[in-house]
């Protein structure tokens, strides 16, 4: 790999008494990305990551962020990193403004800077009208945001979400998702943790997951789908006007096809690599109609219960 | 450091905001106006004799039976005034240091707020100071206060002994407060719900109560001492002396030692049962010098529990695991 690992940890253990919460945990991840962290609960997501944060110390293994042992320099991972933990609170008493002076004091910016910077992520995260109301009285998608605000203060290079869209509205969810792929634009790598997994497939660049402190998966989601379901291979399905035993034989000999099976008037093939132009100028070129045809996508849900059903 | 000073002016903030705050100023200062209008009734049976020391009796002088019940039971010359900040101080305190670490976890700050780059020590020390200088803010403005309005009701003006004898009994006072407040921390790092924390205090409050003016030392002094009407003046002196070891458990008796000590230039030793309320005006006056050297042990006492409650909350906060849940 040619990219600079922000993140890398290796053989990673946190172990409270005799239950292992994160074990042996091996992983990488460059910059720029947006790594999705699912599983479960009670899986080690939060531990791992409040061990990368420096918030943890880790029973065994080491864990470095852009290069910095959390246990040992603490201040200088912690300058870099931004964290919205998974109950996130603010000070209720405090508006949002008051709020976001506070964590831009704790990070020695200039009264001056942090003020402008303050309007600036409020606007950002949609909440310039609500700049002077008091916390207590936002909802929970309004204070979630707020949090990204919060995180956004520090210009971090790393930010570390928790449960970013537990418990808020599907609109709120979408407003969050948005703000955090956003911020992957300006170069932030996010670590993203969530047992939603609909939400994070759509946004994650690679996912990892997490089951008793193992990870047992990792990579994108199609590639996880793909060996997860159906052994690596691609699945493509094709429905035609009229099937002929000499077509399927035609389509059985392209290279990287290993098997076709015939359900009705759908064909279902199964292939090395994504072979869907071949097949169909072989169904053309055969006098048959092709109706549609379509590629097997994979859910996260799938692979998720396809890897839990194992555990 | 730039951490510390942080927390420290956004507690500060916080407390002056806080209705917490005004609600216990504003009792504080309702109770020391009633204090004061009650002295002022009987200043002048206390100062009868002639005495040098007038203006601090506005803090000492009361009813006599008022005198003469504390007298009684705890063997303390308790004024009014000084009965006040004996039981108000631990109040507030209890109240300013209760949630101070187990609130901010419950209210999801903590986590938040550690994962800024402050070293943890900051969170806990930015906390306790504010919480101190908010706490000697209140306290030195009620003496003040009341020496305000002493002065212009009785037109006597202190003497410097007596103005630094009051800057000593404020200092005494904001240390007998911050023993309470690292005890409430110390709660708030041990417990994780203020609920429990918030009880945990009240019942040892209330202990000390009745441990302090119930005669709870001398029962038990008499338990281990059997004193009768017979009793020899040794077989006296030291059940009299096990009574006042037994009593200093407590921080109430261990404050109004050292209260009577400062305040009241008459008294040569802790022990003033043989000392009459009200013939005060007659006896020799101590040089402030001479009463702190007095006051020294309950003083030491007062900051080594401070300090002891506090050591044990920062190195519990400073090991603790922040955990997911």
């Amino acid at each position: 790999m040619e990219e600079k690992a922000i993140i890398e940890t290796k053989e990673l253990v946190k172990a409270y008494g005799k239950f292992i919460a994160v074990d042996k945990l091996n992983l990488r991840i460059d910059e720029g990305e947006i790594f999705g962290f699912l599983g479960p609960n009670g899986a080690g997501k939060t531990t791992t990551i409040l061990m990368l944060l420096g918030l943890t110390e880790p029973t065994s293994g080491k864990a470095r962020i852009c290069g910095f042992d959390p246990t040992r320099e603490p201040l200088k991972v912690k300058r870099i990193t931004g964290y919205l933990p998974e109950k996130v609170g603010f000070y209720e008493d405090l508006t949002a403004k008051e709020n976001l002076d506070y964590t831009a004091a704790l990070n020695s910016i200039p009264r001056k800077v942090a003020s402008r910077k303050i309007d600036e992520l409020l606007g950002m995260v949609g909440l310039s009208e609500m700049t002077k109301q008091k916390v207590g009285t936002f909802s929970h998608g309004m204070k979630q945001r707020l949090g990204i605000a919060d995180v956004m203060i520090k210009d971090p290079k790393v930010a570390f979400f928790d449960e970013p869209t537990a418990g808020i509205d599907p609109e709120g969810i979408e407003q969050v998702l948005t703000l955090i792929t956003n911020m992957a634009k300006h170069k932030v790598t996010i670590v993203l943790s969530s047992h939603q997994l609909q939400q994070v497939q759509k946004i994650c660049t690679r996912v990892g997951i997490l089951a008793k402190g193992h990870l047992v998966a990792e990579g994108s989601v199609d590639k996880l789908g793909r060996e997860a379901i159906s052994g690596g291979k691609f699945r493509i399905e094709i429905q035609l006007s009229k099937q002929t035993g000499k077509l399927v034989k035609s389509i059985k000999s392209i290279k990287g096809v290993t098997n076709v099976e015939s359900s009705g008037d759908l064909l279902l093939i199964s292939c090395d690599k994504d072979l869907r132009a071949q097949i169909a100028r072989t169904v053309v070129d055969s006098g048959s109609l092709l109706i549609q045809m379509k590629i097997e996508e994979y859910g996260l849900n799938d692979i998720y219960m396809k890897y839990f059903r194992e555990q | 450091m730039s951490g510390m000073m942080a927390v420290f002016w956004k507690e500060l903030a916080d407390y002056f905001s806080s209705k917490r705050f005004i609600i216990l100023s504003l009792l504080v200062y309702v109770a020391g106006i009633i204090t004061i209008l009650l002295a002022a009734q009987n200043i002048r049976t206390m100062a009868a004799g002639g005495t040098s020391t007038v203006f601090i009796l506005l803090f000492l002088s009361a009813p006599q039976e008022f005198l003469r019940f504390f007298l009684e039971r705890l063997s303390l010359f308790v004024s009014p005034f000084t009965f006040l900040f004996m039981l108000l101080i631990p109040f507030i305190g209890i109240s300013f240091g209760i949630d101070s670490i187990n609130g901010e976890r419950t209210s999801g700050n903590l986590s938040r707020i550690l994962a800024q780059p402050i070293y943890r020590d900051a969170v806990i020390n930015g906390k306790f100071l504010a919480g101190l200088i908010a706490m000697s803010i209140l306290i030195a403005s009620i003496v003040i206060l009341v020496a305000g309005m002493g002065l212009r009701m009785i037109g006597v003006p202190p003497t410097a002994d007596e103005i630094l004898r009051l800057f000593a009994f404020m200092l005494v006072s904001i240390i007998y407060g911050a023993f309470w407040m690292s005890l409430a921390v110390l709660f708030s790092v041990l417990f994780r719900s203020t609920t429990t924390s918030v009880l945990i205090s009240v019942v040892l409050w209330v202990f000390f109560f009745v441990f302090s003016f119930f005669n709870i030392g001398q029962y038990i002094a008499g338990l281990i001492i059997p004193v009768d009407q017979t009793s020899g003046i040794d077989t006296l002196s030291q059940f009299e002396t096990t009574y006042r070891l037994i009593s200093r458990i407590s921080p109430f008796y261990l404050y109004g030692e050292a209260v009577q000590i400062l305040l009241m230039p008459f008294i040569t030793t802790a022990n003033i049962a043989t000392m009459l309320a009200n013939s005060i005006g007659t006896l020799n006056p101590l040089s402030l010098g001479r009463s702190l050297l007095v006051v020294w042990p309950q003083l030491t006492t007062l900051i080594a529990l401070t300090g002891l409650c506090f050591a044990i909350s920062y190195i519990k906060f400073m090991r603790e695991e922040i955990r997911s849940t």
